[in-house]
């Protein structure tokens, strides 16, 4: 089943999307397999494995760190496909990989579209690989029915949103500030209309991302997306071993929480 | 790769976060139009002749061509522009296509600290708010320039992490500029990063190769035969290389930093170690390990010490039209010292770099044959480093 269609069968039930971001092997590989699967038992909707670079310009100092600790214990894309081959038969959400484009390129576009559908991976975001420069993966990622994920930015233009909407796969990664990953206090307020724009122009689900940290913001991107992704957060509480906040944030984004 | 523009061949791109291809497109269409506004050119002519005291000389260095004993060396003195090297050409260029974009804020990166303290400058004089990233190893070793561009009302930032040095600085300035997008303008200082900035650099420093070739026409009658600069992200270099591209008998040389050897991990050699990959906006030669992680880069010279090198560059050596070799540290103290006793000159150790490989290309070449140096900077800034490695002072 596709990306798309799983994170489409979570909206039909009535709830939202709620997807986590985590750092690959911060704390080492081996929290890798029971850190998923303890999301998945508590009912997030697809988890986005992050690899950690040395020049991650478009993260926060929560996820920047969390990489550098990720570096320090030996994590690299390699080392995490192999991780994911190891338990995939485990895993029944989709997973989606957050990397920079070098460690691609450094691995061979081909092979790391292959290892990664071993690994159970269903998506690609890689932040700094704009939809102009997409081309370079798409080929092999289409071979290996992985679906690459367009972000969009409260800069881009109406005109580009569509452009982008139409490229995208498996959802739409909005990005809800103008800024790096990390927690903030407060949103623009120009928010809804943004969503609207974006909501309208495409026919996959749309989902929010960039400092979403509390269950308020779960809540309000929710009337207007299609769910959130929540990044530096459970960065935070995973290192704290903090289930509880993790848990209820994902209960806000569950049918019964929301009415 | 994509074909899109802002390529030299395969290399270049916009490899950058969603968030500021907006911003690379307005900055684009804001400089195709200034470029084609003749105020903008007279206004920027203006400020390039009175306040930088251009044209910098090309200046004969007849007591070092005879102690090297070979080809003539000449040196093109950008090391006389205000601030003491050439990133004030490309400083003041960018502060003024972003007054002219509406921008009031300004970002940078520095290595050496010769773009940071350029860019505090045309700050100050435009009138513009400034914030400058600069890698905390860097600013210890260029403590100086850190205090000027402090006078100059510039807010500092030493930046902790990674390598501490010029590519932490870019990643944090990048940072900043995606955050602060609606009211700031990044003003890169090397040829370097997403597209526009390989050509926006390149057009602003090309005045130093369009000076010499101009000039050396009228001391000698004819084009050089060798031109030589050093490169660390290579805007000197592709300033001085690009009016000479077309003209196949002057061979270009771009000197690379080979700290303490280019067979140890300790240099900052991006095109001799021959891998491609993509940072801070560009697919280019890279210092990396086998899974795509960037290496520290080491140099003496701060301005040199960056893992990449501009896109530019890397087609101009995929190409053949021009030459990447390597010179280390101790040989550019050589350098330093060899201008300093024949000349008169002290050069920024980046600068330093050149004049040796110069020195050591001339003496085999025969005494009709012309050497072009660019000398990008001099070395007041790095009299702290000297002092340490070359021991002296009155103790």
């Amino acid at each position: 089943m596709t990306l798309q269609k799983q994170l489409e069968d979570v909206l039909a039930t009535g709830d939202k999307a709620f997807v986590p971001y985590i750092m690959a092997g911060d704390r080492g590989i081996e929290t890798l397999k029971p850190t998923i699967l303890k999301l998945q038992q508590i009912g997030v909707s697809a988890v986005e494995v992050g690899i950690p670079f040395t020049d991650p310009v478009a993260d926060g100092p929560t996820i920047e760190q969390a990489g550098e600790r990720a570096l320090a214990h030996g994590i690299t894309l390699r080392k995490v496909l192999a991780e994911l081959t190891s338990f995939s038969q485990e895993i029944h959400i989709p997973l989606v990989v957050m990397t920079y484009l070098n460690p691609i390129l450094a691995y061979g576009i081909e092979d790391f579209a292959k290892d990664a559908k071993l690994g159970g991976v269903q998506g690609l975001i890689v932040p700094d690989m704009p939809f102009e420069e997409s081309a370079l993966l798409h080929t092999a990622l289409k071979e290996h029915g992985i679906a690459l994920v367009q972000l969009v930015s409260l800069t881009s233009p109406v005109e580009r949103i569509k452009k982008l909407a139409a490229a995208s796969e498996g959802f739409i990664y909005a990005v809800t500030v103008n800024g790096i990953t990390g927690e903030r206090v407060s949103f623009a307020t120009e928010l809804a209309g943004h969503f609207a724009n974006l909501k309208a122009a495409s026919n996959i689900p749309v989902l929010a991302g960039f400092g979403i940290s509390t269950i308020e913001h779960v809540k309000s991107f929710g009337d207007i997306a299609d769910g959130v992704i929540v990044g530096s957060k459970i960065v935070t509480a995973l290192v704290e071993q903090d289930w509880a906040t993790i848990e209820a944030l994902v209960q806000a984004t569950k049918k019964a929480t929301i009415n | 790769m994509t074909t899109v523009k802002g390529r030299f061949g395969r290399f270049g791109g916009q490899f950058v976060p969603e968030t500021l291809m907006t911003s690379l497109k307005e900055l684009e269409l804001a400089y195709e139009e200034a470029k084609k506004d003749p105020s903008f050119q007279e206004e920027l002519d203006y400020y390039l002749k009175q306040y930088v005291g251009r044209e910098t000389p090309l200046y004969f260095a007849e007591r070092l061509t005879k102690k090297v004993g070979g080809a003539k060396i000449y040196l093109k003195r950008e090391d006389l522009n205000h601030t003491g090297a050439h990133k004030i050409n490309n400083a003041i260029g960018q502060a003024l296509l972003a007054k002219r974009m509406g921008k009031k804020k300004i970002v940078a990166e520095t290595g050496a600290g010769q773009h940071g303290v350029a860019t505090a400058t045309a700050c100050a004089l435009l009138d513009m708010e400034c914030i400058v990233y600069m890698g905390a190893e860097d600013v210890r070793r260029q403590q100086l320039n850190v205090f000027r561009m402090e006078l100059l009302g510039t807010k500092v930032v030493a930046v902790e992490k990674g390598s501490a040095t010029l590519k932490d600085a870019v990643n944090e300035a990048l940072r900043h500029w995606v955050t602060h997008i609606e009211d700031t303008h990044y003003i890169l200082g090397s040829a370097l990063g997403p597209h526009p900035f390989p050509t926006i650099v390149r057009d602003f420093q090309r005045v130093i190769g369009d000076e010499t070739r101009a000039q050396i026409l009228q001391q000698e009658g004819r084009l050089p035969d060798t031109v030589i600069a050093c490169i660390g992200g290579g805007s000197n270099a592709i300033g001085m290389f690009y009016p000479f591209v077309e003209d196949k008998e002057v061979a270009l040389y771009g000197v690379e930093a080979a700290g303490a050897g280019i067979d140890t991990n300790r240099h900052a050699a991006a095109i001799h170690e021959g891998k491609t990959g993509v940072l801070h906006g560009a697919f280019m030669y890279l210092l990396q390990d086998d899974n795509g992680f960037i290496q520290e880069a080491h140099s003496i010279s701060a301005g040199l010490d960056y893992p990449g090198v501009g896109p530019e560059h890397c087609h101009l050596h995929e190409t053949g039209r021009a030459s990447y070799p390597s010179v280390t540290d101790e040989q550019s103290l050589e350098g330093v010292k060899l201008l300093c006793e024949t000349e008169g000159i002290l050069p920024a150790l980046e600068s330093a770099h050149a004049v040796y490989y110069a020195a050591q290309f001339a003496k085999d070449r025969p005494a009709d044959e012309i050497i072009v140096v660019c000398l990008s900077g001099r070395g007041d800034k790095d009299v702290h480093t000297l002092m340490d490695k070359l021991g002296g002072g009155i103790k």
